[in-house]
């Protein structure tokens, strides 16, 4: 019965996103809206991998790359619509989150995350030299007109990516209270003792590896469309990687609410500061917030929350 | 096209550029490869000691002889910046090493943009009298700028080589790579040589730096590219070995020249990240490795 409130939640999120999208005027709150929810769709997505089980995946860029490309070469090929741009580009996020998952048969700690760099910059390489996706130079793309209810194009991927961020957050908070998620904690606390006691480590991380990089590459797909344009320096842009991992660790990694309170504080902050400043000062902002985190408040928000919280209830 | 001549000649010029590449790994060889910080802004703070060289290059100051002023400066840098690290991750223990990577990123960051803030986003280069020239040496065209920094590199190398072997702080921070626990029962304190070793890291990367854009035209997010060829070199070179350095760099350079003569620049970036992955897959320990 504690579902109640979170569908509750669920439903509210959503009718309020499709409302704004019929009621709301200025094109430009959804330009912002849809980074923003991007983020809260991938800090969500890095956190089942990174924060539950304690692999630190440097890699969202990766599966953001992945994703918008996926998109790119299924329109260009077949004129695929959004909906199966994202499927496609989902379960190819998913097939490289496997490859991934193997890494960490060998692989723990920061040998981990630099492979998963690794795999950023290979990635990238490679989709720099398929000519049939624009190579360096990118591709221009043309987007359908918008389908029915919707009278833009923006709003239509703005809706779409509210739905991905219920998906997200829901599958989030499934596997933190399932047996996933225990079996995922154990992982992060003690990989040998977890296996010794008959957790399946391989399978579940394997597990949180595909769905984690499905729900990234899916959240990455829109982007083509969003912004008529892709290259690989942008498409990988290791931004994403650090943005992803700083909202999870400025939320705080231990609960589903964190990454998803940090993807809105950190994007929100820094889609304002674009506005009013520079895009540059968005990438200060982020290295600024995820260093004074790390070093003053190691369990981001809801640490903070939760020990206000205690001195409150002593007092 | 495959051939005899411009496979000799991508050995020798990937040869000297792996040098180039050890020298600007050496420092991170230092602090993670012997340290175990993982020390991600290691690039970033090339790309700073190459602004540093930079800005003396206004004053007609030779990039090598910049390197060498900015030295000092970058060791006490480097010294703040393991403090930091050492107080809030090494000593609360717990995920000190990836709260740490998360917290170099973010310093990587700051880096970059206080660059792009102060000098622009624009490419810039340094003036000296080894800088676009050519020479030849059995029939193979070689820019005299690549062998400045080969020389450097060796010299560089060699001289910490014998600071590691040589001498007592050298061997005492070699000590606290092996076993920190025993040299604390032996009375010294590691963290206070820890944060001397970070210190000659950040300061050799100051040389490097200058090496940098000797070598190259420099730019705020030049960093990037390093970060995949400086890991690959430490990681091969198994942690914290010299002489491994050099091999690991030079295997790098030549592979990244064959690939580059070969099939073309747009491959190079992926070059060092492969042998990365395949290293770490196959021998995690290094070639070299304990």
């Amino acid at each position: 019965m504690r579902s109640v409130p979170f569908l509750i939640g669920a439903a509210v999120f959503l009718t309020a996103a499709v409302t704004a999208a019929f009621v709301v005027r200025n094109e430009y709150v959804f330009f912002a809206g849809f980074v923003i929810l991007q983020f809260i769709v991938l800090a969500t997505a890095w956190n089942i991998l990174g924060g539950y089980a304690g692999y630190v995946n440097f890699g969202t860029s990766a599966f953001v790359g992945v994703g918008i490309y996926t998109a790119v070469a299924v329109f260009k090929y077949a004129g695929a619509p959004l909906y199966l741009q994202m499927l496609a580009a989902a379960a190819v996020g998913a097939a490289l989150g496997l490859g991934v998952g193997l890494l960490t048969l060998r692989l723990r700690g920061i040998f981990f995350s630099i492979a998963t760099v690794a795999v950023t910059i290979i990635a990238e390489t490679l989709i720099t030299n398929w000519k049939f996706v624009g190579g360096a130079t990118g591709v221009q793309l043309l987007r359908p007109p918008p389908t029915a209810p919707f009278e833009s194009y923006i709003k239509m991927l703005f809706v779409v990516v509210a739905v991905l961020v219920v998906i997200a957050v829901a599958l989030a908070r499934y596997i933190q209270l399932s047996g996933v998620g225990r079996g995922l904690r154990a992982v992060r606390d003690d990989e040998v003792a977890a296996e010794c006691s008959g957790v399946p480590t391989l399978k579940l991380k394997l597990l949180a590896c595909a769905i984690s990089g499905a729900l990234m590459s899916a959240a990455g797909a829109p982007a083509a469309m969003y912004l008529q344009f892709a290259d690989p320096v942008s498409a990988f842009n290791l931004n994403y990687s650090v943005s992803a991992l700083a909202m999870s660790l400025i939320g705080g990694t231990a609960h589903w609410i964190g990454p998803v309170l940090g993807a809105i504080l950190l994007a929100t902050t820094q889609q304002f500061l674009t506005v009013t400043i520079s895009s540059e000062v968005n990438v200060l902002v982020l290295g600024v917030m995820l260093v004074l985190f790390v070093v003053g408040a190691p369990d981001g928000i809801i640490g903070l929350a939760k020990r206000a919280w205690q001195r409150w209830g002593r007092r | 096209m495959f051939s005899w001549e411009l496979l000799l000649d991508a050995v020798v010029l990937g040869t000297m550029v792996g040098c180039f590449y050890a020298a600007v790994s050496i420092g991170l060889a230092i602090s993670f490869g012997m340290l175990d910080v993982p020390n991600v802004t290691h690039p970033a703070l090339l790309v700073l000691a190459s602004y540093g060289a930079w800005l003396l290059g206004g004053f007609e100051i030779d990039p090598i002889l910049a390197g060498l002023i900015l030295m000092p400066l970058f060791f006490v840098l480097g010294i703040a910046l393991y403090r930091v690290y050492h107080e809030t991750f090494e000593k609360r223990g717990s995920q000190a090493a990836v709260r740490g990577l998360a917290f170099f990123f973010g310093i990587t960051f700051i880096i970059e943009v206080g660059i792009i803030m102060a000098f622009g986003v624009d490419q810039r280069t340094v003036q000296a009298f080894y800088i676009g020239k050519s020479i030849e040496i059995l029939e193979i065209r070689i820019p005299m700028r690549m062998i400045a920094a080969f020389v450097m590199a060796l010299l560089l190398s060699g001289v910490l080589a014998l600071y590691f072997n040589r001498t007592f702080l050298g061997r005492a921070i070699r000590a606290v790579a092996q076993d920190e626990e025993a040299l604390r029962l032996m009375g010294a304190d590691p963290v206070r040589i820890k944060q001397w070793a970070f210190g000659i890291a950040t300061a050799v990367a100051a040389l490097a730096g200058a090496l940098l854009i000797i070598v190259q035209p420099v730019e705020p997010t030049l960093d990037r590219a390093y970060i995949g060829r400086t890991f690959c070199v430490v990681v091969m070179a198994g942690l914290g070995s010299m002489s491994g350095t050099l091999v690991a760099g030079i295997i790098l350079g030549v592979a990244e020249t064959i690939v580059l003569t070969m099939f073309g620049a747009s491959w190079a970036p992926a070059i060092s990240f492969t042998l990365l992955l395949i290293i770490l897959g196959v021998r995690p320990q290094g070639l070299f490795g304990r």
